[in-house]
């Protein structure tokens, strides 16, 4: 009996999988289109210590059928992540299909670029990708359910377990807020200075050159017996 | 008693629904998500993001430029036949909400096409439906307790203020960038100013000196 019944339910089970599989690739998802050697860039700015985590889904327009194929194997992206202070952070080629993840160390805009090095593109002249993506940032990474089955957390326990990452995350925004504004200080104090070095350096210049003209063209009359 | 031939047909008639099940809530209006992305927009350039969206959902665009320029830029939204639902030229932050009249897919663009050489940072917050509930099967017809309706309130309550916090962080990444823009165009401008103070000055003495050197010669001429 068991060998019987396996194998419509396992069937059964590969398609909840699928389901849950397509809920979280966000099939439902923005998307964009891109060329072949175009490259997209976006920018995360977050607070230190942050997770996250992106995931995409590329298409292939068929010129013949004039449609988006559903999926094309073979189809490769590359992700690169980049911290403020341009410090690769994450490089790496994923399929057509991908999930990446990083956690910032440093605090301020991490850029995320996307493009396509795959060859068979090449092949469609003018070829576009569709490209679905989403990226979750800080407690948006987490996934509740999970964390409920794992931790064996009851409702009151989960919601209480969201709001205090939701409080943590608002926390860490506001630590970066000051950094930002120490940052922001120190621009404008620059700024101060410099404004007030040069009306001082251009006032001694001015009446130096001022000094020094009068006084070479009074020798110079006087080489010339004019005055 | 149970034959296997029975279990079989069960088993497969349970797939065969969940395969229904799953073009079904593909269609249906479900749990949405948002989707807040910052890219840059070169000069000259326009960037389109397009969402499937089902009938009945309430939706909310919203979008603020960040560096670049005069901070403003051109947003349209067209529902899948093409009409314009949402148009404005130059705008550096708004907020749009809309329920879809219709299924399909749905098209925003910014566009930084009257702008010759400044590029721009973009940043967007595209809500579809609501958030997408704590509970997979949280279709429950129970009420909830005093404790949960509150831990709803304070969670709606987060929201916003992360919501806020962002708007904020936004518009200080604005000021921030304004300023040192400021700071290095000072820098250049009184170097620059202080080496064209002193061309000018040594260049008008020379100037006045070759005046003067050429009017005695024209005179002797004159004279003789």
């Amino acid at each position: 009996m068991a060998g019987v019944g396996a194998g419509p339910l396992r069937a059964m089970w590969q398609q909840a999988l699928l389901l849950l599989a397509l809920c979280t690739a966000g099939s439902r998802g923005l998307y964009f289109h891109i060329g072949e050697t175009e490259k997209r860039c976006f920018i995360e700015e977050i607070p230190d210590e942050t997770m996250v985590i992106g995931n995409y889904r590329t298409q292939m327009w068929d010129k013949q059928k004039e449609v988006f194929l559903p999926s094309t194997p073979g189809l490769g992206m590359h992700v690169e992540v980049k911290d403020p202070d341009g410090k690769v952070v994450l490089s790496r080629q994923y399929g057509s299909e991908g999930r990446f993840t990083f956690t910032s160390h440093t605090p301020g805009d991490h850029q995320i670029c996307l493009h396509s090095n795959s060859t068979r593109m090449a092949l469609f002249a003018g070829g576009k990708l569709r490209v679905h993506l989403g990226i979750q940032v800080g407690e948006h990474t987490n996934n509740y359910p999970e964390i409920a089955a794992k931790d064996k957390l009851t409702e009151l326990q989960l919601r209480a377990r969201q709001l205090l990452d939701q409080v943590e995350q608002i926390q860490k925004e506001q630590d970066y807020q000051r950094y930002r504004e120490e940052r922001f200080r120190l621009t404008s104090e620059s700024t101060n200075q410099r404004v007030l070095w040069w009306s001082i350096a251009q006032t001694v210049i001015l009446i130096l050159t001022g000094i020094w003209q009068m006084r070479h063209l009074k020798s110079f009359f006087e080489a010339k017996k004019l005055v | 008693m149970q034959r296997p031939g029975s279990a079989l047909r069960w088993a497969a008639a349970a797939g065969s629904w969940g395969c229904r099940l799953l073009v079904l809530l593909l269609l249906v209006p479900g749990p949405g998500g948002a989707s807040e992305i910052t890219f840059e927009l070169p000069d000259n350039a326009k960037q389109c993001f397009y969402e499937d969206i089902a009938q009945g959902t309430k939706c909310t665009l919203e979008f603020q430029v960040i560096t670049g320029g005069h901070y403003d830029v051109d947003c349209r939204l067209e529902d899948p036949d093409g009409k314009v639902l949402y148009k404005e030229m130059k705008k550096q932050y708004d907020s749009f909400t809309f329920t879809a009249s219709k299924n399909g897919t749905y098209k925003f663009c910014f566009s930084n096409e009257f702008s010759t050489f400044t590029h721009k940072t973009v940043y967007f917050d595209f809500q579809v439906g609501e958030d997408p509930p704590l509970f997979p099967s949280e279709n429950r017809v129970s009420a909830l307790t005093q404790m949960e309706s509150a831990c709803v309130s304070i969670h709606e309550a987060l929201k916003s203020v992360i919501d806020y916090q962002t708007h904020f962080r936004l518009r200080e990444a604005q000021g921030r960038s304004r300023a040192e823009d400021l700071n290095t165009r000072v820098a250049y401008w009184s170097v620059g100013e202080a080496l064209i103070l002193l061309v000018v000055s040594i260049g008008q003495v020379f100037l006045l000196k070759s005046f003067f050197s050429d009017k005695r010669t024209t005179t002797t001429r004159v004279g003789s």
